[in-house]
């Protein structure tokens, strides 16, 4: 905390990867998961293509998990309409494959109008409410309501399929097979999580916007401004949040306005596990959360397919009791 | 005393034009107007929590439901009294409110509102698992059908016992511990206030409310209890009543139930949207509106106009 003090950049940079001397039990626990996974991929190949499918979707709540973090960085609220966002977002690609766009034109169109859809919302209601959390969560909770009657009224409740160039062909690694589908998954969602890295790493419209969430009053002081790093933050998630959507689509095998409610869970999950204010914690937990609910789906059918939300919701819990501040998060310290 | 009588009358206005309800109203009204006590019952519960000790519940519709369940199963399997079914209907959900809060209030709010989001989420999906005696998809038929004029009556009694056991709870000690947890509770704790147990016990009384209103919803609707009434948007509309409530006013309470209750029912004849669709626009849309215009609910409303009307 002192080196926070005296040099913001290193203090950042701490608060990023937010691996110290504390956590190694952390680390220990991750590796040792690691090497779980990777011996029982070799035993078994059911086991195999359990852990694939399990880190792909967990990529995608890592993906959602990412963009609540983002928000919750900046502003210190959840944002509940994020999975209905990115609903709306992946109904929009779906659309525009309807118009005759390629796959990947209607993917890069969507991630952009995402991104306006994000800030125009962060500027027109959530700002006028910002200063009460519990305004701010309502005003999401009624976008939830908005969005899900909207796309019900537009495109209607029956599910949609979209046609993604992903196929049902497979890999075959050692005997295993492995959907491309799950590959590419894990391979978009990586590659945004970087550039999106990249952009608060190693640009000056990054170091402003980690500025403006870290310490709003003195970012204002020196020249950031703040307001429009708050909405550019929403614009952010929201885009992460349609990566999270188009990506979860192909492997739901239809598009339905309630699709992303129980993804909108594992992404909680994932982000509390992950320590809520930490984007490589997310991340993990996201990865974490997909191939625990996999396996245990796949291999204790007591719980199976129905009891898969109420058992995160048990993990949820569980997080919370024995581990409040998540696997990467720090310990908070309130002054009064 | 003299500040008491403006709260006294509008009590008794109120009451007096509920018992004069039934004689003017056709059968369809009043059965709209027990909905209003339903969900007066379930927002006054949430108030307690959000209003006074400043949590945010987004899972109140799964107490809803396990207090639904609880009188249909009883129903069905015991033919038990219906009034016996709510008392332990709210004590059931008293235990599992603490069961829940317990955990979970032990953090921020924020980490509250996700663990109970994700409780309203994952709670229709029990039923669907456990389908031999939660009756899946179907749901579970309570053995006996009630009149409107029997779920007006019973919704509104409901509301004026836990109105005045609200009124009892709040008004001593245990009111100004939650008032503390929820200005600061650094100093709460400063104070004395033991914050987990006072936390866990305003989340377990708002249960019980929860669960009360449940078992009244699922009379409301031919005793059928069902996991599609159950959903995310239950809890979503409760805690859209509480805000829009604000805090302990009972004409906010009114208020904020009437727009629950009320709202989806006539939102659903908009002609241009559509009867399906029109009640979730129109709901989003509103309550976002209301709480750009009223960021403290109808009980800073009615403060204000107080306030202007002592001044004129």
């Amino acid at each position: 905390m002192e080196r926070a003090e005296t040099s913001p950049l290193a203090g950042l940079r701490a608060r990023g990867s937010a691996i110290d001397g504390g956590s190694a039990a952390v680390v220990l626990l991750l590796t040792g998961a690691a090497i779980f996974l990777l011996v029982g991929c070799l035993q078994s190949e059911k086991f195999a293509q359990y852990t694939v499918q399990g880190l792909a979707l967990g990529s995608v709540y890592g993906a959602l998990a990412l963009a609540l973090v983002l928000v919750y960085r900046a502003t210190h609220v959840i944002n509940f309409a994020q999975g209905e966002l990115a609903m709306l977002t992946t109904y929009i690609a779906y659309q525009l494959m309807q118009w005759g766009l390629s796959y990947w034109a209607a993917f890069a169109a969507t991630l952009a109008i995402a991104f306006a859809l994000g800030t125009a919302l962060q500027v027109t209601l959530i700002r006028p409410v910002q200063h009460s959390v519990i305004a701010v969560v309502i005003v999401t909770v009624g976008l939830f309501i908005l969005i899900d009657g909207i796309v019900n009224w537009i495109w209607g409740g029956f599910p949609k399929f979209m046609h993604s160039s992903f196929g049902f062909t497979s890999f075959d690694v050692g005997g295993v097979p492995i959907r491309h589908l799950y590959v590419w998954m894990m391979g978009v969602v990586l590659v945004s999580v970087l550039l999106v890295w990249a952009l608060f790493r190693f640009t000056k419209l990054g170091l402003g916007m980690r500025a403006a969430a870290l310490r709003p009053a003195a970012a204002a002081l020196v020249g950031v401004r703040v307001d429009s790093m708050l909405a550019i933050g929403w614009g952010l998630a929201a885009v992460l949040g349609a990566v999270a959507g188009l990506m979860a689509e192909p492997s739901q095998f239809s598009l339905s306005p309630e699709f992303m409610q129980p993804i909108l869970v594992y992404a909680f999950a994932a982000a509390v596990l992950g320590g809520l204010e930490s984007p490589a914690g997310a991340l993990v937990g996201g990865l974490a959360i997909g191939v625990t609910l996999t396996l245990i789906v796949g291999y204790v059918p007591q719980i199976g397919s129905e009891l898969q939300l109420p058992f995160a919701f048990a993990v949820l819990l569980l997080i919370l009791l024995v581990r409040p501040s998540g696997l990467f998060g720090r310990r908070e310290v309130r002054r009064v | 005393m003299r500040r008491q009588i403006p709260a006294l009358a509008s009590l008794l206005v109120v009451a007096a034009v509920l018992c004069l309800l039934p004689f003017v109203v056709s059968d369809y009204n009043l059965s709209l107007a027990a909905k209003v006590g339903i969900f007066f019952v379930a927002v006054l519960g949430l108030n307690i929590l959000t209003g006074y000790t400043g949590q945010i519940s987004i899972g109140h519709g799964a107490f809803m439901a396990i207090g639904g369940y609880t009188t249909a199963v009883m129903s069905r399997d015991h033919d038990t009294n219906l009034v016996v079914t709510m008392l332990m209907a709210f004590a059931i959900c008293f235990v599992v409110g603490l069961i829940v809060g317990l955990p979970a209030l032990r953090f921020s709010g924020v980490y509250l509102a996700l663990v109970t989001f994700a409780l309203a989420v994952s709670i229709p999906f029990i039923p669907l698992q456990y389908s031999t005696f939660l009756g899946g998809v179907g749901g579970v038929t309570s053995s006996e059908e009630v009149s409107n004029l029997w779920i007006y009556v019973a919704a509104w009694s409901c509301s004026a016992i836990l109105f005045v056991l609200a009124w009892l709870l709040l008004r001593g000690r245990l009111g100004r511990a939650f008032r503390a947890v929820r200005d600061s509770e650094i100093a709460a704790v400063a104070s004395g206030v033991e914050l987990p147990v006072y936390k866990t016990l305003a989340f377990g009384i708002s249960a019980a409310y929860a669960g009360v209103a449940g078992s009244l919803f699922v009379l409301a609707t031919n005793g059928f209890a069902q996991p599609s009434e159950f959903d995310v948007f239950l809890s979503l509309e409760l805690l859209i009543g509480a805000a829009i409530a604000g805090l302990g006013s009972l004409w906010g309470v009114l208020a904020g139930a009437a727009f629950v209750g009320l709202l989806p029912q006539v939102s659903s004849s908009v002609p241009v949207i559509g009867a399906e669709h029109g009640r979730d626009v129109i709901f989003g849309a509103a309550v976002i509106l209301v709480m750009l215009l009223l960021p403290d609910g109808f009980a800073g409303l009615v403060t204000r106009l107080r306030r202007r009307f002592a001044r004129a």
